[in-house]
């Protein structure tokens, strides 16, 4: 328990590291204190620029952000690192491992990295994910990045929150980037061909931009292409350039603004899903008699669409 | 007897007799199985063996594929040489006990570097803190390798390196030591481990990435085919692979893959594969499943020998011989009843001996608990003279061949470990099957089953989930290296530093830099540094500032 | 609301044998922890340091090369001067008897010696965080 909200919103405010990892921590556990806080954060916090990175595992993703930050860093930015990695449906741990890529920049005083499942709560996820956004933002952290593994709808999600999203994919990717097309496509600003110096790079490189071009949304914003190559550094200069580019484009045509509404509006959705299912569904499904429920309707006494009628005092 | 006469009997005893009686008296387990995870059956017999042909798949000691040795006469002539890893402290410690074992009737060197001389960091450098004489012994400069030798004749004895990425540096070292001596290089007998693949799997003490580091292992290869023709310019690890949890197929299938990769990078950069397949060499495990780890070693010959063939075309027989050496599993070993642990070494070195090793290294028995004393290092070679000398292991060549079990493992071994060279050849060789994790997620994958397989007590292991004594483990009598080696072993590097001639070691280091850039062998301006008493550090940060640092990838 | 216990596994020093690190790692996500693993070659100040963004619960450490009698007090220091004693450390690897009562009267909670079932380590974790 938190004597003082105040306190804590200060000690964040300061950027003590231990602070600022005890509220993330009672963000994600969803304590009545992060509760508390959250309320004053949002009243007075506008979000540091959010940048999300996504793609297959072994893309070099973790890579490209320990680059990207060094090159920040250069520049003297304080920047806030969000590494997202599943958590297992049986046992409910999970291995959250990418701090193995960031050797380089874990010791950076302006630099803070945190890991964190995620834990498969309805809609719970973003919520804690963006709260956690808006600590660092308190913090002092000019860029956040937020890095998920994979390119499934739950990923998609995530980075739908940030303002530039990237995707990382290495030129062995071609069948998967065929069949992943229609979500990952649409969202991404900014594509990054990995591990470049491979064969099929150039064609991956093709490909990509072919699929790019076929986008419904036909704004001013032509998302590029990159080649790099992580491990060697080479083409991160380009995508740092790329979300500056990015940046001073959201800015110059008001859709900052407007991604941000869309972003509370999600945040919003997730609050009053979380809420309900708090209050209404979790005491149902409970309760014994929802069990019995069940076993009526498998015995066709009884049919689903009145039950829930029913139990939701509908 | 014909086969299928055989075939008859055969289902009737299993039918009539084996299976009736199994069904009254029940058996210890539901299943059987090898340390691989394979199905033991009750009984091998001729039809297990039936399709394997005896000159292409077995043949003679000292005969293509080599299945049954590679010298012809074997043991009869030479036994294997016996080898302890030994080093820690300074170089004066090491030496002192590397001439103890020698004077005990060893017969080969085998040095243990510490961690910072393995990853190419100076005594004083700041990670190597707490870590400078630990698990080897400290090398700096020269200086501490020709102190680590002093006395010791390097005509007479054959010394074996565990080094990989620093691994010409200390190469370059032991040349100039025996140029002191007055031994002229081609007569320098040895091994450097030199095997940077399995550092990515399974040691990790990696300096550079994978293309480079292949660049100075071939530089090597073909500065020792020119200079240094005795010496055995790697030594192509399964050992570490199996400690870090795979079965003894995968050590089997990755150790001949990583051989793989070595001799295409050879070959890209235009060696003549007789030229330096005759001096690779290998270096296995040996573990507790002693038939199976028989059958290993057998199928690790005939493998090998049919790649040359097939792959790389090789035309003399010596490049298509696996000479290996074997160390105990240090896996095995428990802290629970350390004694127990005596056992376990003999019979692991039985199946090394059975096998056809050509050298060997027994663990001591106290080492799951730390750094073995002298009498637990005494105790670990008298294992290794007993077999030798009493039981008559060593009297006839290959003594398990025939037998329908070992004959029917090891061609079994062969094809399930050419199941996984073929995927790995499908993810574009062992180098990039790296680099996408794939090994190492088979070997972690196994890890955990040996683990889970030991908690459910399927895996019994004397002492630790079963036989256990309460209070077990204790062992108050082992070596400690002297806290103040780390201290003089800076003031003494600092002393070289100040003797030597700076101007020289620059010079020599701005060539190293040239070299790497110019794709110039390494070798010959690394001697020069090394002559001139430049540190092992400033030789890898040359390199370091060319090559760029290796950075893990996966969990 | 949910109270996942979370643990870092850390390999401090210059030793390269993570297979223990790695099984238990796995071993503690399978129990339902989040595990943060941190790779090779850590010193104490990045292990400190991710402990405490990390805000774990326990930090596990895993030394073959027997650099811990200097590399622990190092880690234990610097916890302590981050005002994040209430972190249990606990041990394993290759850690002579000897050193245990040392090790401990720095405040590491256990060491663990090899072949010590998983089971056991995680009932003492949840043992240690409940407290």
């Amino acid at each position: 328990m938190v004597d003082n909200i105040d306190q804590l919103y200060a000690d964040i405010q300061r950027g003590n590291e231990n602070t600022i990892a005890k509220a993330i921590s009672m963000v994600e556990d969803g304590t009545k204190d992060a509760v508390k806080l959250m309320k004053k954060v949002y009243r007075n916090i506008e979000p540091a620029y959010l940048v999300g990175i996504s793609g297959p595992p072994g893309s070099g993703k973790s890579t490209i952000t320990q680059s990207i930050v060094q090159l920040w860093r250069k520049e003297n930015i304080k920047v806030a690192i969000i590494a997202i990695d599943p958590t297992s449906h049986f046992s409910g741990g999970a291995l959250l491992g990418d701090r193995i890529r960031m050797d380089k920049i874990s010791t950076d005083q302006g630099v803070f990295i945190r890991s964190m499942a995620t834990r498969g709560s309805l809609g719970g996820l973003n919520s804690s994910i963006y709260d956690t956004v808006l600590i660092f933002s308190l913090a002092g952290f000019e860029y956040i990045i937020i890095e998920t593994v994979g390119v499934g709808q739950n990923e998609i999600d995530i980075v739908k929150l940030a303002d530039t999203t990237i995707f990382v994919t290495v030129p062995e990717a071609g069948d998967e980037i065929q069949a992943y097309k229609a979500g990952l496509m649409e969202v991404g600003d900014i594509f990054v061909v990995n591990k470049a110096d491979r064969p099929k790079s150039k064609q991956m490189v093709l490909t990509i931009e072919q699929l790019v071009s076929f986008r419904e949304d036909k704004n001013i914003w032509m998302p590029p292409v990159l080649a790099t190559n992580a491990l060697k550094e080479e083409g991160i200069t380009d995508i740092k350039k790329r979300i500056n580019d990015h940046h001073i484009y959201l800015q110059e045509n008001d859709l900052l603004q407007k991604n941000r509404r869309e972003v509370i509006r999600a945040q919003m959705i997730n609050l009053m899903e979380k809420k309900l299912n708090e209050k209404y569904i979790s005491p149902i499904l409970k309760d014994q008699k929802f069990f019995k429920h069940i076993e009526l309707i498998c015995k066709k006494k009884e049919d689903p669409y009145s039950v829930v009628n029913e139990l939701l005092l509908l | 007897m014909s086969k299928e006469d055989i075939d008859k009997l055969y289902k009737e005893w299993k039918n009539n007799k084996f299976d009736k009686t199994a069904q009254r008296f029940g058996e210890r387990k539901k299943e059987f199985k090898s340390d691989s995870n394979r199905t033991v059956k009750p009984l091998y017999s001729p039809l297990d063996i039936k399709d394997l042909d005896y000159t292409n798949k077995i043949s003679f000691p000292g005969d293509y594929p080599f299945t049954r040795g590679v010298y012809p006469t074997m043991y009869r002539s030479k036994l294997w040489t016996m080898r302890q890893y030994a080093g820690f402290g300074n170089a004066k410690e090491t030496n002192r006990r590397f001439r103890y074992l020698l004077e005990q009737g060893q017969t080969g060197l085998s040095v243990a570097f510490d961690l910072p001389t393995q990853i190419g960091y100076d005594s004083d450098y700041p990670l190597a803190r707490g870590e400078v004489g630990k698990v080897g012994v400290a090398i700096d400069t020269l200086a501490d390798m020709e102190l680590l030798f002093d006395q010791i004749p390097l005509d007479e004895v054959s010394t074996s390196m565990t080094i990989n990425s620093p691994a010409s540096i200390l190469l370059a070292m032991y040349k100039v030591v025996a140029e002191k001596q007055g031994v002229s290089s081609e007569k320098l007998a040895g091994t450097i481990q030199n095997d940077i693949l399995k550092e990515y799997i399974a040691r990790g003490t990696y300096i550079f990435p994978p293309e480079p580091s292949l660049r100075i292992i071939t530089d090597i290869f073909d500065y020792c085919s020119k200079e240094m023709p005795r010496f055995n310019t790697i030594s192509i690890s399964g050992y570490h692979i199996r400690e870090a949890g795979s079965d003894a197929i995968q050590e089997l299938a990755f150790t001949i893959a990583d051989g793989i990769e070595y001799v295409k990078a050879a070959v890209d950069i235009g060696m003549d594969v007789d030229e330096f397949a005759p001096r690779l060499s290998f270096f296995f495990n040996a573990q507790m499943d002693l038939f199976e780890e028989i059958a290993k070693f057998r199928a690790a010959r005939r493998l090998w020998a049919e790649i040359m063939e097939e792959r790389f075309k090789a035309q003399k027989a010596k490049s298509k011989m696996l000479r290996f050496h074997t160390q105990t599993a240090g896996s095995a070993l428990t802290a629970q009843q350390p004694m127990n642990n005596i056992m376990r070494v003999t019979l692991q070195a039985l199946s090394a001996v059975l096998g056809g090793t050509q050298s060997l290294h027994t663990n001591s028995y106290d080492e799951a608990m730390g750094l073995p004393t002298e009498d637990s290092v005494k105790i670990a070679l008298r294992t290794q003279q007993l077999i030798a000398h009493e039981t008559g292991a060593a009297d006839t060549i290959d003594p398990l061949a025939g037998s329908y079990y070992i004959e029917s493992r090891t061609d079994h071994l062969v094809k399930e470990a050419r199941q996984y060279i073929e995927k790995i050849d499908e993810l574009g060789g062992m180098a990039q099957a790296i680099e996408t994790g794939y090994i190492q997620r088979e070997i972690q994958e196994n890890a955990y089953r040996l683990q889970k397989e030991i908690e459910k007590k399927d895996r019994v292991v004397v002492g630790v989930n079963e036989f256990i004594e309460e209070g077990e483990g204790k062992n108050n009598n082992l070596l400690k290296v002297d806290p103040t080696v780390e201290k003089e072993q800076i003031k003494e590097l600092n002393n070289i530093k100040e003797k030597r001639d700076d101007k020289e070691v620059k010079d020599a280091l701005t060539q190293i830099k040239k070299a790497a850039v110019n794709n110039n062998n390494l070798m010959y301006p690394i001697i020069k540094a090394v002559k001139a008493y430049a540190t092992i550090g400033e030789i890898s940060d040359a390199l370091r500032e060319e090559f760029g640092e290796y950075e893990a990838q996966y969990i | 609301m949910d109270n996942i216990i979370k643990v870092l596994i850390a390999k401090p020093g210059l030793d390269g044998h993570d297979r223990g690190a790695k099984v238990i790692a796995r071993g503690l996500k399978e129990a339902g922890m989040e595990v943060v693993y941190t790779g090779l070659r850590q010193t104490p100040e990045q292990i400190v340091r991710s402990a405490i963004q990390e805000d774990v619960d326990v930090i596990g450490l895993s030394i073959l090369s027997g650099a811990h009698s200097y590399l622990f007090p190092e880690i234990m220091n610097r916890l302590k001067k981050a005002d994040r004693s209430d972190v249990v450390v606990i041990a394993g690897g290759i850690i002579p008897e000897d050193d245990h009562k040392k090790l401990k009267e720095l405040g590491i909670k256990a060491i663990f010696q090899p072949g010590t079932p998983i089971s056991k380590i995680v009932d003492f974790i949840e043992n240690e965080v409940q407290k």
